[in-house]
């Protein structure tokens, strides 16, 4: 099983927002709910190549900067036009004040 | 003339849009700091529930005007604000609801853009792809489903459009062929197939309450439902020409700058609330995730790296005409706006097809 990635620091995203975290060639996307959790998605949409991280976390919806499609980012459930397909989440840890993802 | 552009979504424009990857392509932007960026794409009920309620108030109250007026010359001012907000503003209703801009609450958004979809005869699974087409790949050739004046100008059609009657004669037979199954490829090319059957059956309902209102008037023998429900899609729909055809008309095609392709013009206060802002036009195409309330405040904020608007679309009609003139002639003509000293330049590497016909 692939290991754990550190993706930011707690800090580094703020409450209700999303950050782009890149790495090995593949970029997701790192949340912060209101209620203090943290959650990753793929880091592009998956109607058209677009960075998530530039979208609008409203609740525990990301709303896509280019064609305003929504997902819930903590089950990556796409919620209707012009986004079809589910998003692909993954675990997230905190440890030590890092956010940590899974990347299978 | 031999026509460069095929504006059809399967053609051999399309083909070479892809292939050159001006189709998806990644757009320019203005540089924004994330945090207000954040404060302007930021949600609320409060000023689309605002608007909506005036809107509905006045479209009720007119329409009782032309009822009670029915048969007398005073019905005149009626129709003309019943025709506007029917016809007009509803444009931008279906066009910020689409967005899912306009209200926080989705539920709102959704009910606002059945309500202005039907007013439109516009199918609103149909424009809903049409749409994110339109941003994905503005006024590419091939690609973008709804540039309204193609190259080289149909001035008579253009003209025409003023009156409804085109739009008019191209949306209720799309209605009536979706309502039977039809979709066509154009249709295809930009739809997914698990939504074509939504397309089905929202024409249908569509069609079956213009049926009944047939049904009505035959009944009343009056055209007062037709008038009331359908026609103002003629008689009102020149302000949403008036407005709308100057978001692109003229300004350059197959670019990814919207600085090159979008106008963004000041209108009066009651235009920009028929048109729900809509006139801040390179603002919303760079940031559509921007609510139209916020789009003055957006405009604020990155004016120093767009073109000067025009001051009124008396300007805007009067900059624009001598281009559509000469693009009659030589089509790859277009109108290239002039940035600030404060702007980041063009670039111009990305445009080197069309830059070199443009009017500065």
């Amino acid at each position: 099983m692939a290991g754990w990635v550190e993706a930011c620091g707690v800090d580094d995203v703020e409450e209700e927002d999303v950050i782009r975290f890149d790495h090995g060639g593949r970029t997701f996307a790192i949340y912060r709910s209101p209620d203090d959790e943290y959650f990753a998605t793929d880091g592009y949409c998956t109607h058209e190549k677009a960075h998530l991280a530039d979208g609008l976390v409203m609740d525990d919806i990301i709303e896509c900067p280019k064609h305003n499609g929504r997902f819930n980012y903590k089950t990556g459930v796409a919620k209707g036009a012009p986004v079809c397909v589910n998003l692909a989440t993954y675990p997230v840890k905190v440890e030590a004040g890092k956010v940590m993802i899974q990347i299978g | 003339m031999e026509k460069k552009r095929d504006y059809s979504l399967v053609g051999e424009s399309t083909r070479i849009a892809i292939e050159t990857g001006l189709a998806s392509a990644e757009w320019y932007h203005t540089d924004v700091a994330r945090k207000a960026m954040k404060e302007l794409m930021q949600r609320s009920d409060g000023p689309a529930i605002r608007d909506t309620i005036i809107w509905i108030v006045a479209i009720l109250g007119s329409a009782a005007g032309i009822i009670w007026f029915w048969g007398t010359w005073w019905v005149v001012p009626f129709l003309l604000v019943y025709g506007v907000l029917y016809g007009s503003s509803s444009d931008s209703r279906w066009h910020e609801c689409g967005h899912g801009t306009a209200f926080r609450t989705r539920r709102m958004n959704d009910v606002v853009y059945q309500i202005a979809s039907f007013m439109l005869m516009r199918n609103p699974v149909t424009w809903r792809w049409s749409h994110a087409r339109h941003h994905t790949d503005t006024i590419i050739v091939g690609r973008d489903a709804e540039i309204a004046v193609m190259r080289p100008p149909d001035l008579l059609r253009a003209a025409l459009a003023f009156t409804g009657v085109l739009d008019f004669r191209y949306s209720l037979p799309t209605l009536v062929r979706n309502a039977f199954g039809k979709i066509s490829p154009d249709e295809k090319s930009f739809i997914p197939e698990m939504e074509l059957r939504k397309v089905v059956t929202a024409a249908r309902w569509h069609v079956a309450i213009y049926v009944a209102a047939i049904v009505l008037a035959l009944y009343l023998w009056s055209f007062l439902p037709l008038v009331l429900i359908g026609l103002p899609r003629l008689y009102g729909s020149w302000h949403m020409v008036l407005t709308g055809l100057l978001q692109h008309i003229g300004l350059a095609d197959n670019v990814t700058d919207h600085r090159l392709n979008t106008r963004t013009v000041y209108m009066n206060p009651i235009s920009r609330f028929i048109y729900w802002n809509m006139n801040y036009h390179v603002e919303h195409h760079m940031f559509p995730m921007v609510p139209y309330h916020a789009l003055p405040r957006l405009h604020e904020l990155i004016k120093h790296d767009l073109p000067e608007p025009n001051p009124s679309m008396w300007h805007a009609y009067r900059e624009v005409w001598p281009v559509l003139i000469k693009q009659l002639r030589y089509e790859d003509y277009f109108l290239k706006r002039e940035l600030p000293p404060t702007a980041r330049p063009y670039r111009d590497e990305f445009h080197a097809l069309t830059v070199p016909a443009a009017a500065e």
